[in-house]
């Protein structure tokens, strides 16, 4: 008796263990046919092979500089960002236990564009402050957002009204920044407005690579703690979980890849909101999904970012066309939420 | 068997800057039943929790074997005390069997995988709390009383000396409260566990307990067996509530029988 249930027991745990690694295995393989696809595709399509002999460092006369100064950054970009944005909207949605806590919906990205616009527009600091200013302007985000929906007790659903509500004010801060910004100033803070692979440069990229390469290590090894924080506070607590430290480096480690993702793209729409939910549907839950929520990410900034090249007469930038997937799922969303009375 | 000493020494302890309560004093007899009994509000939540290291006490200090709780590490304490909250979240479209293998998290390393013992261990809750053929169901498909019990064999699987629940039959018909009940018992007869519960019902209390401790306006006012402490005096002063104490006709323990405004019969 007692054998046969260890072997039902090992059974599913094995299958979806399969299911699991054969699915982030598919979604890498299309991660890297999109990145292929990215390489390819341009006004002027080049056979794989110009593109491997380039990227080997020949120079090939028109190839090169296609090549090399616009589609490697451009896929970079959208490969490190999707993935920021994916993995860091999937922690935030785990640990707050809702879907609408994600960073797209609470105004974290919002808190760390308008850091970003106030140092171009205002103080005319460096790119690297622009960066750094977006992370703090992140975290502080976080920690406003936090600190008021703590009150007597801790409230998710208040944490996201409030988290909507502090989004509406930092938009509106952004809005009066354009308009007494310095025409010359507007092009750069842009950017941080609506997310766009244009104009991406390899140099730019350098610091979201370094944040994802250190912070996705530390995500993995936070992962089991995560599943435990899904249980609730209490829950997490008598399994031997620290659940206010395990939340802060979480917290902290989310923010960082998201802001740096939010300076390299600009605040990319929705896809921190839809990677987490997607990754859930495809892998099934049971395992911590941070690896294929990440992938999925990358999939929807570079798919979304060919469609928007590519489908249409007119070229849309990549956040336009996942703006057009993302408001109908969070329409959806609200109305489920709200038919299950939970917020 | 193992035995372990587990007391509080003057804790004071509250929400906030709320003190709720005040200079408790207790030790918990090793590998027996005991349930805190008291009024709404009265601090038996408050209590159970402190014990359990989900609330910080302001004053004094919980000792397990001698050491405080709060300076042990976290996954080495979770290994000897378990808790079970009264409302844990389930995760969406989560198995039974996952669940209940969440219960093997303090005994499992961060890279390595599943070992033999955890899979014995996650069986072994699931047949001990009648589950196995849910195994692979979702929780939201189940009832509440089967419910209950996937959270119990998560607890199980976690394999603790010590297994604090925090009222465990709360919302579950009278059928399935008896039937939790007597499934800690197989637990404490069973494996030497000590089992400390909050209890809203005092009559049952007073069956399943081998050691009550009675909680009044956050002091402990009175503890021991059920058949030396559960008098008429005792629930008027803890509930405020007048009744007739006689002896359970099956059970052989203290039966309350209340009065009211409607049925006083001296």
């Amino acid at each position: 008796m007692m054998n046969e249930t260890m072997n039902k027991i090992i059974k599913a745990r094995k299958k979806r263990r399969n299911r699991y690694v054969g699915i982030t295995i598919i979604l890498a393989i299309i991660t890297i046919v999109l990145c292929c696809t990215m390489m390819i595709l341009g006004n002027t399509i080049y056979p794989v092979a110009d593109v491997i002999d380039v990227l080997l460092g020949e120079t090939i006369p028109g190839a090169s500089f296609a090549i090399n100064e616009i589609r490697l950054p451009r896929t970079v970009a959208g490969l490190f960002a999707g993935f920021a944005f994916g993995a860091g909207g999937y922690i935030f949605q785990t640990m707050l236990r809702n879907p609408l806590a994600n960073p797209n919906v609470i105004g974290i990205t919002t808190g760390s564009s308008a850091a970003a616009v106030f140092c171009i527009i205002v103080l005319h600091t460096s790119s690297t402050v622009v960066s750094l200013a977006a992370v703090v302007g992140g975290l502080v985000t976080v920690a406003i957002i936090y600190g008021l929906s703590k009150g007597t007790s801790f409230s998710i659903g208040r944490l996201i009204l409030i988290g909507i509500g502090i989004q509406a004010m930092l938009n509106a801060f952004i809005s009066y920044l354009m308009l007494i910004g310095k025409t010359n100033d507007l092009p750069n803070a842009l950017r941080w407005l609506s997310g766009s692979l244009n104009g991406a440069e390899l140099e730019m990229t350098y610091p979201l690579i370094i944040a994802v390469v250190i912070v996705t290590p530390v995500l993995i090894y936070f992962a089991k703690q995560l599943e435990m924080l899904e249980l609730g506070e209490q829950a997490a607590t008598s399994l031997g979980v620290n659940t206010n430290k395990t939340r802060v480096i979480l917290m902290i480690s989310a923010v960082l890849i998201i802001a740096l993702a939010t300076a390299t793209t600009g605040p990319i729409a929705f896809i921190a909101f839809l990677a987490g939910p997607i990754a859930q549907r495809v892998v099934g839950v049971g395992f911590s999904n941070i690896l294929p929520a990440g992938l999925i990410g990358v999939i929807l900034v570079l798919g979304g970012d060919l469609i928007g090249q590519f489908a249409f007469e007119t070229r849309y930038p990549v956040g336009v066309i996942t703006g057009i997937i993302g408001a109908p799922y969070l329409i959806y969303l609200l109305i489920r939420i709200n038919r299950k009375g939970d917020i | 068997m193992t035995t372990h000493t587990f007391e509080t020494k003057h804790i004071q302890s509250g929400y906030d800057n709320k003190t709720i309560l005040n200079d408790v004093n207790l030790s918990i007899p090793s590998n027996q039943i005991s349930i805190i009994i008291g009024a709404n509000g009265c601090g038996k939540s408050t209590l159970l929790k402190t014990m359990a290291r989900l609330i910080k006490p302001t004053g004094g200090d919980v000792l397990l074997d001698g050491k405080s709780i709060h300076k042990m590490a976290p996954k080495q304490l979770a290994k000897v005390l378990g808790l079970l909250p009264q409302s844990p979240i389930v995760p969406e479209g989560i198995t039974v069997a996952d669940l209940v293998g969440r219960g093997r998290f303090p005994h499992q390393s961060v890279m390595k995988g599943w070992t033999k013992k955890d899979y014995e261990a996650v069986a072994e809750a699931l047949e001990m709390m009648n589950i196995t053929e849910f195994a692979d169901r979702h929780i939201d498909e189940l009832s509440g009383g089967q419910r209950q019990r996937v959270w119990i064999a998560m607890a199980l699987a976690q394999q603790t000396d010590i297994l604090f629940l925090d009222e465990p039959t709360t919302f579950l018909d009278i059928t399935y409260q008896v039937e939790i009940l007597d499934l800690l018992t197989d637990l404490n007869r069973k494996y030497g566990t000590t089992i400390v519960m909050v209890l809203h019902d005092i009559n049952l209390s007073a069956r399943y307990a081998d050691y009550i401790f009675a909680v009044q306006k956050g002091q402990l006012v009175a503890e021991g067996k059920p058949s030396d402490i559960i008098t008429s005096t005792l629930v008027k002063d803890i509930f405020g509530l007048d009744c007739a104490v006689i002896n359970d006709p099956i059970s052989a323990t203290p039966l309350v029988v209340p009065k009211g405004r409607y049925h006083v019969k001296s």
